[in-house]
C-alpha cells in the first residue's frame, strides 16, 4: 500500500524517484548534477500537467478511490481545533463505517459526520470498507438532531461506495434508515454543508448529503450507482465500468453542469493523496465561508430554500 | 367496469401480458390452477384459489381505489428527456419511446386526484412495466407535484409503489429525485395531512429508500418483494443463498418496517378506515354516496 501507484501515475512517480535518487547522489557527490536535476524536475512538471489535464472519467474514479487519499478522520485531524468522536445509534450498535462527533473548525462549534474507510485490510474489515449499515445512518441522524438542539451547524463528509447490501442491513431496515435521513435532514433548523471528498455511491452517500450547500473535491465522483454496478446491470459486464463511468457523467465538473453541486474544490497537483494538508486547508476555508453565509439565514428560510433547491433538480419536458 | 377490464385499449392488454397470458384461460403462477381469465380480472388479478397477487396494471389500481368516475389525472403531460445523452446497448431515448409505446403512458407513474370511499385523496400509482418503474426526473417531479397538490387542496396522499429503484440512465439527476421527493414530503407532514404508502411487488432500491418508506403508515400487498438492495446483489455480496421469505412483505412486517400486510381486495376499505381515524371524516361507501347524490 505504501507504494501504491495508479497506472497513469506511474511515469510521473518513476521520474520523481529518479530525481530523488539523483539528489542523493548529488549530496554524496563529487560531480555537479544540479542542472540535470533541474531539467528532470521541469520534465516532471510537464508530464504531470499532461497526464492530469487529460484525465478521463474512469481515471478520476480511480483517483477518488486512491488508497492514500485522505479519509474523514484525516480531514478531522487536519481541520479541527478540537474534536471528540461520539458513538452509537442508541438502539443497536456503533457502526464504525460512519464517524460522528463534536468539533471545532476555525473557532466554530460544529457537528461532523462522515463515512470512514479503512486503509489496511484489518482496518477495512473494521470499517466495513466505508459501507454503512442502518445503525450508521441512525447514529448520523442522532448527532444531527443533537446539533440542532444546541444550534450548531452540521458538516458531513461523503466517501462511500454505497450502503452495505447484506442480510443484517436489510433486516434492520437499510431503506428506512436512508429515507428517514433524507426526510429529517430536509428540515434541520441548522445549516448543513456536505463535501464529497472521495466516492459518492448512491443512496448510501445521499443519506448524509441533504445540504444547504454541496461541495465536491475535484477528483471525487458522485452518482446513482457505482460504475461497476451500472456496467453489470446495463452492459451485463462489470469489467465495462470504465464505459459506464463515461456514460453516467459522475465527475465534479459534470455535477456542476447538471446543477447538483454548488462548488468544486481544487485538489493539489496530482490529487488529494499527494498533499493532505493543502487539501484539508482548501476544504476548511470553503466550509467556513459557507457556514458564515448560511448562519445569517433564519431557520425557516434555510429549510424552505433547502427543499426548493432539490425541487429544481431534474430535466423534463412539459407540453 | 371500466376500461382496463374490457381490454378495449391496447395498453392494458400489453401491461397484463407478463403474468396473465392472453386468452380465455390463465394459469395462476402461484398455484398453477387454470382459471377463467375474466374471473381473475374481476378479482383484480388476485387468484381466487390460492390468493396469489399477480402484478396489477395502473388502471387496475385506479379502479380498485377510487370511487366510480372520480379519478382525474394530473401532471400527465410531463415527459422524460435524455439529459446525459445516455447509451448502453440501446439509447435511453429509444428506451423511453419503447416504454411509452408499450404502456401507452408518458412515464412510470400516474398521478391524479380521486375520492376513496368519499375521502379526498391524491393517488400516485407506479408502473413496473415502464422501464422497471424506475424513478427519473419525471417520476420525481410528478410525485413532488402530487405532494404540493395534496397540500394545496388538503387531500391525503396515497402512493402505490412498484419500482426497481432509481433510473440509472439519468445518473445523479435520478438520485436527486430521492432528495426531492423526501424533502417535499416534509411539507405534507407539516400540513398535518395523511400519507399512506402502499408497496407492491416489487419495491426496491432508492424508491424504498425514499418516499415509499416515509408513509405515516407503510402497508404492503402480501408476498411483495420489498428491500433496499436486490436479492441478487445481496447473494453476490454474502456468497450464500437467502433465507426463505427474505425481503417479502411478511418479513418486513416481522422486522418492524411495515404496519400491516393487506390483501388487495381489502385495501380500499382499510385505507378508508385509516383516513377516517386520521382526519375525522366519515367513510362514505360508494353505494351510500350514490343514494345521497340522488
Amino acid at each position: 500500500m505504501k507504494d501504491f501507484v495508479l497506472h497513469f501515475e506511474k511515469p510521473i512517480v518513476e521520474l520523481e524517484n529518479k530525481i530523488l535518487e539523483m539528489r542523493e547522489l548529488a549530496k554524496s557527490g563529487d560531480v555537479d548534477i544540479s542542472e540535470e536535476i533541474q531539467q528532470l524536475e521541469q520534465k516532471a512538471v510537464k508530464l504531470r500537467e499532461e497526464v492530469f489535464s487529460n484525465l478521463d472519467r474512469w481515471q478520476r474514479v480511480q483517483l477518488a478511490r486512491h488508497p492514500k487519499r485522505p479519509y474523514t478522520l484525516d480531514y478531522i485531524e487536519q481541520m479541527t481545533d478540537w474534536f471528540q468522536e461520539i458513538h452509537g445509534d442508541r438502539n443497536f450498535r456503533d457502526d464504525p463505517s460512519i464517524v460522528a462527533g463534536l468539533g471545532q473548525i476555525d473557532g466554530r462549534d460544529v457537528a461532523i459526520i462522515g463515512h470512514q474507510k479503512g486503509r489496511s485490510t484489518r482496518e477495512n474489515l473494521h470499517r466495513n470498507f466505508g459501507m454503512p449499515h442502518p445503525e450508521g445512518y441512525r447514529k448520523a441522524l442522532r448527532v444531527m438532531k443533537l446539533a440542532e438542539k444546541f444550534n450548531r451547524p452540521v458538516l458531513t463528509l461523503i466517501d462511500t461506495n454505497g450502503a452495505y447490501p447484506g442480510l443484517g442491513a436489510e433486516e434492520r431496515g437499510q431503506a428506512e434508515a436512508i429515507a428517514r435521513n433524507l426526510f429529517e435532514m430536509s428540515q434541520l433548523t441548522v445549516p448543513v454543508v456536505s463535501v464529497v471528498i472521495g466516492e459518492g455511491g448512491s443512496g448510501g452517500a445521499l443519506a448524509l448529503g441533504i445540504a444547504d450547500r454541496l461541495l465536491m473535491l475535484e477528483y471525487a465522483w458522485y452518482s446513482v450507482i457505482t460504475p461497476e454496478g451500472c456496467a453489470s446491470i446495463l452492459y451485463r459486464d462489470a469489467t465495462l465500468a470504465y464505459k459506464a463511468a463515461e456514460a453516467m457523467r459522475l465527475t465534479a465538473n459534470d455535477l456542476l453542469e447538471l446543477g447538483v453541486v454548488d462548488e468544486i474544490l481544487p485538489e493539489p497537483f496530482g490529487g488529494a493523496h499527494r498533499d493532505w494538508k493543502t487539501t484539508a486547508d482548501t476544504v476548511r476555508t470553503a466550509i467556513s465561508k459557507q457556514f458564515k453565509q448560511l448562519e445569517k439565514l433564519k431557520p425557516e428560510t434555510l429549510i424552505n430554500r433547502r427543499i426548493d433547491k432539490y425541487g429544481k433538480i431534474g430535466v423534463f419536458e412539459e407540453a | 367496469m371500466s376500461s382496463w377490464f374490457k381490454r378495449d385499449k391496447e395498453n392494458l392488454k400489453s401491461s397484463q401480458k407478463r403474468e396473465v397470458p392472453e386468452g380465455v384461460w390463465a394459469k395462476c403462477p402461484g398455484c398453477e390452477t387454470v382459471l377463467y381469465s375474466r374471473k381473475l380480472e374481476r378479482n383484480f388479478l388476485v387468484c381466487p384459489e390460492c390468493g396469489h397477487h399477480n402484478r396489477l396494471p395502473i388502471g387496475g389500481y385506479v379502479d380498485l381505489l377510487s370511487d366510480e368516475k372520480t379519478f382525474k389525472e394530473l401532471f400527465g403531460e410531463l415527459k422524460s428527456l435524455d439529459p446525459l445523452g445516455f447509451k448502453d446497448s440501446k439509447k435511453y431515448s429509444d428506451r423511453i419511446s419503447a416504454a411509452m409505446k408499450k404502456t401507452e403512458r408518458n412515464e412510470a407513474v400516474v398521478t391524479g386526484e380521486a375520492a376513496l370511499h368519499g375521502h379526498p385523496v391524491v393517488l400516485a400509482i407506479m408502473d413496473f412495466q415502464f422501464l422497471g418503474g424506475s424513478v427519473g426526473s419525471v417520476v420525481g417531479e410528478k410525485i413532488a407535484r402530487a405532494v404540493d397538490y395534496a397540500v394545496e387542496n388538503k387531500r391525503a396522499l396515497i402512493i402505490i409503489s412498484s419500482s426497481g429503484g432509481m433510473r440509472m440512465q439519468e445518473g445523479i439527476l435520478s438520485l436527486m429525485q430521492m432528495a426531492k421527493t423526501s424533502a417535499r414530503l416534509t411539507r405534507l407532514a407539516k400540513a398535518g395531512l395523511p400519507f399512506i404508502s402502499l408497496m407492491t411487488d416489487p419495491t426496491t432500491g432508492g424508491t424504498t429508500a425514499s418516499f415509499s418508506m416515509l408513509g405515516d403508515l407503510n402497508i404492503a400487498e402480501p408476498g411483495a418483494l420489498i428491500g433496499f438492495a436486490g436479492p441478487r446483489v445481496i447473494k453476490q455480496t454474502i456468497g450464500q443463498d437467502l433465507p426463505e421469505g427474505f425481503q417479502r412483505s411478511e418479513f418486513l412486517k416481522d422486522t418492524g418496517f411495515l404496519d400491516q400486510v393487506v390483501p388487495r381486495l381489502e385495501v380500499k376499505q382499510r385505507i378508508a378506515e385509516f383516513l377516517s381515524w386520521m382526519t375525522g371524516r366519515p367513510t362514505v361507501l360508494a353505494e351510500e354516496a350514490k343514494v345521497e347524490g340522488e
